[in-house]
């Protein structure tokens, strides 16, 4: 195993110890320090897309997931200024779409709605577009609805790297971006499985295992019982003693 | 009865103006010689929810369709997943799953009928309706009943509770689920909701004995007020007795006798017909074999008490005893006879949370089941304001591809018509003009059927309204507001 350089750097005031190699979530998250995020997902390639989880480093704003530490990095996470941001980004994401949670099946486990919670987003700023999406139900146990996809990118990478299948990729481009299927026209034409990676790393209602629906009752789902970030922070350990990531 | 154009009639405009909550708007159509020719009650309905299912996964309707509206949601939660019961094949719900569901379904019932009784139709009662409309509402009654606001209180929260405890939430939950239900009643909930029911039964018999000494004593009024002879639709048990969340189709005539009977929830379509008429976008629904004219009838408690053979809870079927002895074992047809016979179901309801309560089936573990699937499926309820239709189609993907809604409301479009003709005739026989007592005996007709739009529009205790009347062609003559605060 190579040498690996050990950094300095301080999030919001606090010194931690980073590794050489890390990008900067990975060092917060060794530190049990929540830097929102959505694209992110621990164990995909980065793709810096979404935004949520821009900070200040050393005085620039860049995304925490694709930016790797250097010494001595003066990092700001939580404050009004990177809040702000983030809220807006977040409320974009709920306008640009048809995000109607009060039925949403995904409610209580959706990444996008716990993110909105936790930053305190009552109602979005921007008015909503209302877009035609479409729904994809020709799978036996997967049911695709586009109205909630918010281009994370986490089936397009899970699908292609960790199952080995490319099932899923992005066509078009700038406002008519969207995810498609890779095969003539429907799910059921691919060879995704409803036991695929690929499925399970959606953070919202838009890849769905069919007839789950309601059978966990609203109220005990993973963000009705804490907010999102929270078994993270809870896991705030003095020093990291392994890193996540980085070079190897 | 015609439906003259506008320039052949006067048309004076009753409309509630503050509230967007399935409001609704009064006409009345009056001929050259000023006299009723029709009047007709305007209720916004959210058809466009029939149209947005197409194409989403069958699970999501108990969830989606209770979006239909905040003020009886529960039903409509319960309505679809019955029908989804049946796409699923699960014939027979495991215990634990059936009575879930029905301890939900009365806490629907219980806190619904007391909020009606207490928060809208308490003031006419206990002041009479013609009594000065600004001291005629919920907060005249906090202050010379106390006693009587704090139980409505009470009773609504203690309703409301077990509709937590069943679905989830208080408002719009996710406990029924096509199968069976997602949660069982913990020993704390049961225990909680033991201790207050003596208290709940006592006061819901006080509630009862307002309703019926109030129609004892107003038999004339009673009489001559929405008093009309109509057909009665509601769901019975095989063995003819009151259920609220299962059963057969029954309808009976204005003698009693039966038109059908036990007709099975999934053949609905052969005994009842849907009209649409030009002005209204409401159905109008009504018995087949009679046809639109003559077929319509009314759903509710009133449908309910006067259809059933009995009720199988010993304080409120001695009740319906009395209350059928006042017309001599035929069906009483005033629209006031709702009050007493909702107070009824409000006793009877919770007699039944009582029964569920002592059953250790609400604390089993096998909670939902399923079967051969099916690409159709009819779920009916006794709903609060009557009887309520779910019915949808769902494909081999899993997606609805058609859903149909009837609601109590529009079961009692015709009914709530009449009613609302009547006191126009009464009202307006000759004279073009917009009295007081028209105004007020219009609300009361109306809210006697306790349709989606009263909670709306009566929330410190009366129904805004605007009144319009128009000559002859079509020009506007006089205008009253009542209620507004602009
Ligand atoms: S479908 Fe889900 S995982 Fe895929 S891009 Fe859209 S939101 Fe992300």
């Amino acid at each position: 195993m190579e040498h690996m350089e050990q950094y300095s750097i301080t999030i919001d005031g606090r010194t931690l110890t980073a590794w050489e190699g890390q990008t900067i979530m990975e060092a917060a998250h060794d530190a049990g320090i929540y830097v929102p995020h959505l694209c992110y997902l621990r164990g995909l390639v980065p793709f810096g897309s979404c935004r949520v989880c821009t900070v200040k480093a050393d005085g620039r704003f860049v995304s925490a997931c694709t930016q790797p530490v250097t010494p001595k990095m003066t990092i700001e996470n939580d404050s009004e200024e990177l809040l702000d941001l983030r809220r807006s980004l977040i409320e974009m994401l709920f306008v640009e779409g048809n995000h109607f949670c009060m039925f949403c099946e995904k409610s209580g486990n959706c990444e996008l709605q716990a993110i909105a919670y936790r930053l305190g987003i009552s109602a979005p700023r921007h008015d909503y577009q209302f877009p035609e999406r479409r729904l994809d139900a020709s799978h036996p146990d997967i049911f695709l609805d586009m109205n909630r996809c918010i281009l994370c990118a986490r089936c397009v990478r899970a699908s292609r790297d960790l199952d080995g299948k490319g099932c899923f990729d992005f066509v078009g481009r700038g406002r008519g971006r969207r995810i498609a299927v890779n095969a003539e026209a429907r799910l059921s034409d691919t060879v995704v499985d409803v036991t695929d990676e690929a499925i399970d790393v959606c953070p919202v209602g838009a890849i769905l295992k069919k007839r789950v629906g309601f059978k966990v009752p609203i109220g005990r789902r993973t963000y009705d019982l804490e907010p999102i970030g929270s078994d993270l922070e809870a896991r705030r350990r003095p020093r990291a003693a392994a890193p996540t990531g980085g070079a190897s | 009865m015609s439906t003259a154009s506008p320039t052949a009639t006067k048309r004076v405009v009753i409309e509630p103006v503050t509230r967007v909550e399935g409001h609704g708007k009064v006409s009345i159509l009056l001929d050259e010689a000023n006299h009723v020719t029709q009047a007709r009650l305007h209720i916004v309905e959210f058809r466009g929810f029939e149209r947005y299912v197409q194409g989403r996964p069958y699970w999501e309707m108990p969830v989606l369709v209770q979006r239909l509206c905040g003020i009886c949601p529960v039903s409509h939660h319960l309505a679809a997943a019955k029908a989804l019961d049946v796409i699923v094949g699960a014939d027979q719900l495991p215990p634990t799953a059936e009575k879930m569901r029905r301890l939900m379904h009365y806490g629907q019932m219980f806190q619904s009928h007391a909020l009606h009784f207490f928060h809208l139709c308490s003031p006419d009662l206990l002041f009479g309706f013609d009594a000065d409309p600004a001291l005629r509402n919920v907060l005249a009654v906090a202050d010379r009943y106390p006693e009587l606001a704090v139980q409505g209180v009470m009773m609504r929260k203690y309703g409301q509770e077990i509709i937590k405890a069943t679905a989830g939430k208080k408002v719009h939950g996710t406990g029924a689920i096509p199968g069976g239900i997602n949660k069982n009643l913990s020993i704390e909930e049961r225990d909680g909701f033991l201790k207050d029911l003596a208290q709940m039964t006592e006061w819901a018999k006080g509630a009862l004995k307002i309703a019926r000494d109030y129609t004892e004593a107003n038999l004339e009024l009673a009489g001559r007020f929405g008093n009309f002879d109509s057909n009665f639709l509601t769901l019975v048990r095989e063995d003819g007795a009151m259920d609220l969340y299962d059963g057969q189709l029954r309808a009976i005539d204005a003698a009693g006798e039966p038109i059908f009977d036990q007709v099975d929830d999934q053949r609905y379509r052969d005994v009842l017909l849907e009209e649409v008429k030009d002005w209204s976008y409401m159905k109008f629904p009504f018995i087949k074999s009679i046809g639109a004219e003559k077929g319509w009838y009314r759903v509710g408690p009133l449908a309910r008490v006067n259809a059933c053979d009995r009720i199988d809870t010993p304080l409120a079927e001695a009740e319906r005893q009395t209350f059928k002895a006042l017309t001599g074992g035929k069906p009483n047809p005033m629209s006031l006879a709702y009050h007493w016979a909702r107070m009824i179901e409000l006793l009877h309801a919770v007699e039944k949370i009582g029964e569920l309560l002592h059953d250790p089936d609400l604390q089993g573990a096998d909670r939902v089941t399923r079967g051969d699937r099916r690409e159709e499926g009819v779920g009916i309820i006794e709903a609060p304001r009557g009887t309520l239709i779910h019915h949808y189609k769902v494909n081999a993907d899993d997606q609805v591809t058609m859903c149909n809604l009837i609601v109590s409301t529009t079961h009692n479009n015709t009914g709530m018509n009449r009613a609302v003709t009547d006191v126009a005739r009464e009202f307006i026989d000759g004279v073009p003009e917009i009295s007081e007592g028209l105004l007020n005996h219009i609300e009361v007709a109306v809210r006697a059927y306790d349709p989606c739009l009263s909670c709306a529009t009566h929330a410190v205790g009366q129904m805004p309204l605007v009144v319009k009347l128009y000559d002859a062609a079509g020009a506007l003559l006089d205008e009253r507001v009542k209620g507004c605060e602009a």
